[in-house]
């Protein structure tokens, strides 16, 4: 527990610190989308909408904020410790970037990755008059493009993407609640992002077949400026706890074709002492069997 | 009949149809990559940029039409999951998800193992694990199953004893009800101070204070101070050769190597010294009684031996705990 200013006094206070502390398994990562000292009507639309998208892990601030996040850091950082969250959205507008969105994370409460993103025509959830998936459904996320994989800011854009839209890591899922997709499509420079509800027919076998409905907030996102970590920042923010790597059993090992093997190891066994099947046929008779002692004393035969 | 004909055109025509609509088969080039435990799919075919280059109503049915077969796929992956219902025969249908593959940054550091309190030291020297207790213990008197501890605990209420015998070697005079309120305090009292020292320690391990100087308001442990008087005497012209030194103290300062290197002492000095050393070491080589402490030797191999084996049979323990955990998970 912190041991730092105070120690909590109360039971609330100490599950309170709890949360916050650096733990194995972490908690689903919380948004703060803030409004810069500039923002204009369509940044904070589209502020709104995604917070829609991200109850409750968001969390949404009202007042305008006069700070620079490629400048100045400390802020946010101190905005994040605050509130306990990890990724942001800062909405800006100047006229040198309009409708500006800086997307990001933080690790450690301090910045791990930033990306400037233009925002250059949006269809917010108000203006698309189709009915609605619940909130805080997990969406699924799909990354069209082969820019996603051959440019490393990209790359690090879709890994930023997938971390803010993620929601919670769940083991099961509903197969009827799958009602929600966000497609992202890089083409061009650019970057396109729908959402879409997911109606799912009937087809002639188990899969059922997928008709898509416009839903939600669209954007077309054009990259600007970029604060990526640095490498071994990156690296050390992947690291998971030994604990948590999954064990691995020794002696199976899976082929191809998905077959499980496992491995036994046995001593060495005595073929004469096998338990075959009994028959009875062939059981010596008592008679024959004292004629190969050499005249001992015949035993009574048990069966009849 | 040419009316005929045209109507099964038209009719088959509409099969056709009816029959893509249905389908639920999807062309790719290159096959997509899937993370069923973050409902993620890429696609790293390029796409379409012709399509896509003019603005308005073409490009967003490109799009979406992009999204759906990507969806298609994505979906027919999650219906191929291993699914149960939940909740009995009528629940809703409900796949197990795989664990995540695509690796995210973590939100913190993970957290550092804190170092073991001083009884969980002794207990992994001595081999001693940690027995389950049941919650509720068979109380003779009520004849029931009752609390350990607690509330109506087995054993009566300890406030309302109203009997306290008087042990042999006690003061026949002294209040033994007070005697045991006493006790009790201090319990707590040191159970408190021993649960505060683990703290301290774990909380010193974690932020690791190298070579700071001393506390600066009395709390100061042993250690501390024994390191600060040692920098202290060290830290003179001579290097602490000619510190005067308390009647207790050793004669020699400790080697600044910590006594790691072999210090051999000059060939030709103490006379007495030498002969000493050499009649000491005839007398032992001659006597009968071993220099080995038999009992001693034997008691810290005993010592050593019950640690292994509980270290194995704690090691298999928790693998077969983990094992059947984990086969019981898999059956559910």
């Amino acid at each position: 527990l912190t041991c730092c200013y105070r120690k909590p006094k109360t039971k609330r206070a100490k599950r309170f610190l709890e949360k916050r502390e650096p733990k194995l398994k972490e908690n689903t990562k919380n948004a703060m989308l803030i409004k810069g000292g500039n923002a204009n009507l369509t940044v904070t639309e589209v502020l709104k909408d995604i917070y829609a998208v991200k109850k409750p892990f968001a969390v949404l601030y009202k007042k305008k904020n006069i700070t620079r996040p490629f400048e100045d850091q400390t802020s946010l950082e101190f905005f994040s410790k605050k509130s306990d969250c990890s990724l942001f959205m800062f909405g800006s507008h100047n006229k040198k970037r309009p409708n500006n969105l800086i997307i990001g994370r933080m690790f450690d409460y301090h910045i791990l990755d930033m990306i400037e993103l233009g925002v250059e025509k949006f269809v917010s959830l108000k203006d698309v008059k189709n009915s609605k998936c619940p909130e805080g459904t997990k969406p699924m996320l799909i990354f069209a493009g082969d820019m996603f994989d051959v440019n490393e800011e990209y790359r690090r854009l879709k890994s930023l993407l997938i971390d803010f839209f993620r929601g919670p890591s769940v083991p099961n899922i509903r197969l009827a609640g799958l009602e929600y997709v966000l497609h992202f499509t890089a083409v061009d420079g650019k970057i396109y992002l729908r959402s879409y509800k997911v109606l799912l027919k009937k087809s002639g076998c188990k899969i059922p077949r997928i008709e898509l409905e416009e839903m939600g907030p669209s954007l077309d996102l054009v990259m600007r400026r970029t604060h990526l970590a640095s490498d071994d920042l990156y690296k050390l923010s992947l690291k998971q706890p030994k604990a948590l790597k999954p064990k691995k059993k020794k002696n199976i090992s899976h082929d191809v074709f998905g077959t499980t093997y496992g491995r036994i190891h046995m001593q060495k066994q005595d073929l004469g002492k096998l338990q075959t099947r009994k028959m009875k046929g062939l059981k010596k008779r008592p008679a024959e069997k004292s004629a190969e002692d050499g005249g001992a004393s015949p035993k009574k035969s048990k069966s009849a | 009949m040419a009316a005929m004909r045209v109507e099964e055109m038209l009719a088959a025509a509409e099969e056709q149809e009816a029959e893509k609509r249905r389908s639920i088969t999807v062309e790719k080039e290159l096959e997509l990559e899937f993370d069923l435990g973050n409902l993620l799919a890429l696609d790293r075919n390029p796409p379409p940029a012709a399509g896509l280059r003019g603005a308005g109503p073409r490009r967003e049915a490109l799009l979406r039409a992009l999204a759906r077969d990507n969806t298609q796929l994505l979906v027919a992956r999650l219906w191929e999951l291993p699914a149960e219902r939940a909740g009995g025969a009528g629940g809703p249908l409900v796949a197990r998800l795989p664990e995540p593959a695509f690796r995210l940054p973590r939100e913190k550091p993970p957290p550092r193992p804190r170092p073991p309190t001083r009884w969980e030291q002794f207990a992994r020297l001595k081999g001693i694990r940690r027995r389950k207790r049941t919650s509720l213990v068979w109380d003779e008197q009520a004849k029931e199953w009752r609390r350990r501890w607690g509330y109506r605990r087995a054993g009566g209420d300890p406030a309302r004893a109203w009997l306290a015998e008087v042990p042999e070697n006690a003061d026949p005079e002294e209040d033994q009800f007070a005697r045991l309120r006493r006790e009790k305090r201090e319990r707590v009292a040191r159970n408190e101070l021993n649960r505060l020292r683990n703290l301290a320690r774990a909380h010193r391990a974690g932020t690791a204070v190298p070579a700071a100087p001393l506390h600066p308001t009395g709390h100061q442990s042993r250690e501390e101070l024994g390191r600060v008087a040692r920098v202290a005497r060290v830290s003179t012209a001579s290097l602490g050769r000619f510190q005067p030194r308390l009647p207790k103290e050793p004669a020699e300062p400790p080697s600044r190597s910590g006594g790691k290197k072999r210090r051999f002492e000059p060939l030709l000095g103490n006379l007495a010294a030498e002969r000493s050393r050499q009649l000491d070491l005839l007398r032992d080589m001659g006597s009968k009684k071993p220099v080995l402490d038999i009992t001693r030797a034997v008691n810290k191999q005993l010592r050593q031996e019950e640690a292994e084996a509980a270290a194995a049979k704690g090691k298999k323990q928790s693998q077969r705990g983990k094992r059947g955990r984990r086969q019981q998970r898999a059956g559910r």
